[in-house]
């Protein structure tokens, strides 16, 4: 189908801004295939069905909207963590700031080290992933990324990693416009943690690859950063092989834009994937999570948990599909997505699907968008908890399904604590 | 201690009155029941006086140790000592028994410029009181009343007025739904807590209760109104006669 004459300028508007990447022949090959996708496909537009509720204006405008900077007096998150560093500033590697890139079971580039070589295992997933998850559904701001990405990092696990790595996105200038793309190999039976935090940029568009082959392990957990003002869209592709298991969390508090899509594919029998978020906004908070899981192997079991708390018109956006395919038996597949609307001018929009060609499975879906139980918060208050304590009791079992996808107790424990205090700084 | 007088109430959303002049004196240290036919406002009174949205006053007052209860927050009257044990207890997904009655231990103290309990404290304080009502540890590290049968519920409101040491503990139909071992141990949980500057209001429909717990006064409520004050031999009375006679007697 030809593009509207205005999805082809915002395109080539978009395109005329962008640096061409170096990189050795692979890479180019690689960025000019995903530069000819992205044309033929177009930057997503408002009457685009997969963008019915998020608005992707912000994201494809040539120039960035400015994000003001976020002066926190917290403890980054992760601080007490043993964990290899890697920092981004405004998009940009910052080696000075960063460990040493090197750690027993895992070799660590950047990207364009990665890029540089005429032979780099990056080659079989750079790009490779983001163009699989590209069908059914089309994401055009992915394969921009691919075909622009101007930083990132390569990881590639052969081991038991010897602690987390742990990517950190500072955000210092008010106009930053930041493509990253990281590539993640975890090879048959090794095992990784990946953090990520941080806002990154006033625009950042993320992708990360990650390829779990046959009983490894990876495991994510990511905060987005509180920079109100900064717009995100950010994609995980993920391939999963057979009784590998894959887990990734995603904490989000504030934020004006942000639209996270996971696409990840079952393809070895006996594998796992949960996905899980906690969203929590207030105001001109728009946040989306769009997640599309295909299985597509015997006796795989998937989870995806995303809860938002909604205050003071912020919106919430789901979109989650389960496609089992034809022979995909003993699939089990389940998804929730919920909110909690804290008054009347909030909103929840979702769209749950089930796609399913094999005849023995179960999958269960539900989704609800509801206010505090009065009859729940009166109990706690005739018991003497104010009402202000009791209703952030209350959001925080709301939100406990999603936290407790966190395999990392102490983790877990350390987002349950920075949620409550989102909470008791909006009761002021 | 506990001044009920005139107290009328209507529900906020729709033109119904439910108390109609409701006149009550609970003395310090006694222990009042009430009985009365379905749907005669008993709760209704209870869920006003620990302060449920949804009902409005109308007329009349309500005072705890001379001070109007009425225009206080549900935790400030909980905070100045009154306690509901709920007719129907609810179940609260996702908090922990006792993270809830921590945080209920402690916003009391606070409120009344007391110290918090420390976690181990609480922890001694609880293992304690549960286990005199038989309420097991795995009961306590599930969330608020989830799962729990009728009677756990029960007595789990019962182990809550013991943790929070009320002055005025208001019991809605805490029989109801406890086999006759519980109900012995929920019994034996309110008067282990009777005490010279405690009093009681039970809300029951049967006799049995009181058989355990021994009422001084015991109030007849019929269409909002206490309709027959008498001693505990009233209660026999409706356990044999039903309402019929004090209702045509007082009509
Ligand atoms: N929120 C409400 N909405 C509508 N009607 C109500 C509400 N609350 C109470 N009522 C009505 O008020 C009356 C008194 O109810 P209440 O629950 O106080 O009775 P009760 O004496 O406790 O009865 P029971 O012995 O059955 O527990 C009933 O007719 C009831 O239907
Ligand atoms: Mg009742």
């Amino acid at each position: 189908m030809a593009l509207t004459q205005s999805k082809l300028d915002a395109t080539e508007a978009r395109l005329a801004v962008l640096a061409p990447g170096g990189g050795a022949a692979w890479m180019q090959a690689a960025r000019d295939d995903a530069t000819s996708r992205l044309r033929a496909m177009g930057l997503p537009g408002a009457r685009d069905e997969y963008w019915k509720y998020t608005s992707p204006a912000s994201l494809i405008a040539p120039v960035a909207p400015k994000a003001a900077l976020f002066a926190s007096d917290n403890v980054p998150l992760f601080d007490q963590i043993d964990r290899l560093k890697i920092v981004f500033v405004d998009g940009v590697f910052d080696a000075d700031a960063s460990d040493d890139l090197t750690l027993a079971g895992i070799e660590i580039d950047r990207l364009e080290a990665a890029a540089a070589a005429d032979i780099h295992w990056a080659k079989d997933l750079y790009g490779v992933l983001e163009t699989r998850g590209q069908s059914p559904v089309q994401r055009p701001l992915a394969a921009l990324n691919t075909g622009f990405a101007t930083d990132g990092i390569t990881i590639r696990v052969t081991g038991k990693a010897a602690k987390p790595v742990s990517l950190i996105y500072q955000h210092k200038s008010e106009s930053s416009d930041a493509i990253l793309h990281h590539v993640i190999r975890v090879e048959e039976g090794a095992e990784l943690t990946l953090l990520e935090n941080g806002p990154a940029a006033a625009r950042f568009n993320k992708v990360l690859e990650v390829d779990v082959a046959d009983r490894a392990r990876f495991n994510h957990i990511r905060a987005q950063g509180r920079d109100h003002e900064r717009q995100a869209v950010t994609h995980i592709f993920a391939r999963l092989g057979t009784e590998s298991q894959f887990k990734s969390f995603t904490l989000t508090v504030n934020g004006k834009l942000t639209r996270n899509e996971a696409v990840i594919e079952l393809t070895g029998d006996d594998a796992s994937a949960h996905v899980a978020g906690a969203a929590v906004g207030d105001g001109d908070f728009h946040h989306d999570d769009t997640v599309f899981i295909t299985h597509d192997a015997l006796n795989c079991e998937s989870r995806q948990v995303f809860k938002k708390v909604l205050r003071n018109g912020a919106t919430g956006v789901f979109q989650g599909k389960i496609l089992v395919k034809d022979g995909a038996q003993k699939t089990d597949g389940y998804q929730i997505s919920q909110s909690l609307l804290l008054d009347g001018d909030s909103q929840f929009l979702a769209k749950p699907e089930l796609e399913i060609y094999a005849d023995d499975v179960i999958c269960s879906h539900g989704s609800t968008s509801g206010a505090i139980d009065e009859e729940a918060l009166f109990y706690l208050r005739s018991r003497g908890v104010p009402e202000g304590p009791a209703t952030d009791l209350l959001v925080l079992a709301f939100l406990a399904e999603a936290i407790d996808e966190i395999a990392d107790p102490t983790i877990a424990d350390d987002i349950l604590a920075r949620l409550e205090g989102w909470l008791i700084r909006r009761r002021g | 201690m506990l001044n009920i007088n005139n107290l009328h109430v209507k529900l906020e959303e729709e033109d119904k009155q439910i108390l109609k002049g409701v006149n009550l004196e609970v003395a310090t240290g006694q222990v009042h029941a009430i009985m009365g036919p379905n749907g005669s406002g008993k709760s209704t009174l209870s869920y006003v006086l620990s302060g449920k949205d949804g009902y409005e006053v109308t007329d009349g007052s309500a005072t705890l140790d001379g001070e109007d209860i009425l225009d206080m927050e549900p935790e400030e009257r909980a905070a100045a000592g009154l306690f509901l044990a709920f007719q129907y207890p609810v179940e609260i997904p996702g908090v922990g028994n006792m993270t809830f009655l921590r945080t209920a231990v402690n916003s009391q103290r606070k409120a009344r410029g007391q110290d918090e309990m420390s976690a181990a404290d609480f922890l001694k304080l609880i293992r304690a009181k549960a286990k005199d009502l038989k309420i097991d540890a795995e009961m306590l590290k599930r969330p608020v009343n989830v799962g729990f049968s009728g009677g756990e519920k029960k007595r789990n409101e019962i182990l809550q007025m013991a943790m929070l040491e009320p002055k005025m503990c208001i019991l809605d139909e805490t029989d109801s739904g406890l086999d006759v071992d519980a109900m012995k141990l929920v019994s034996e949980g309110v008067n282990a807590l009777r005490d010279a500057g405690r009093s009681f209001l039970v809300i029951t429909h049967y006799q049995r209760l009181l058989d355990h717990i021994k009422p001084d006064v015991v109030h007849i409520m019929a269409d909002g109104r206490i309709v027959k004050t008498g001693g505990p031999e009233l209660a026999l009375e409706v356990e044999t006669n039903g309402y019929a006679d004090i209702l045509a007697e007082v009509a």
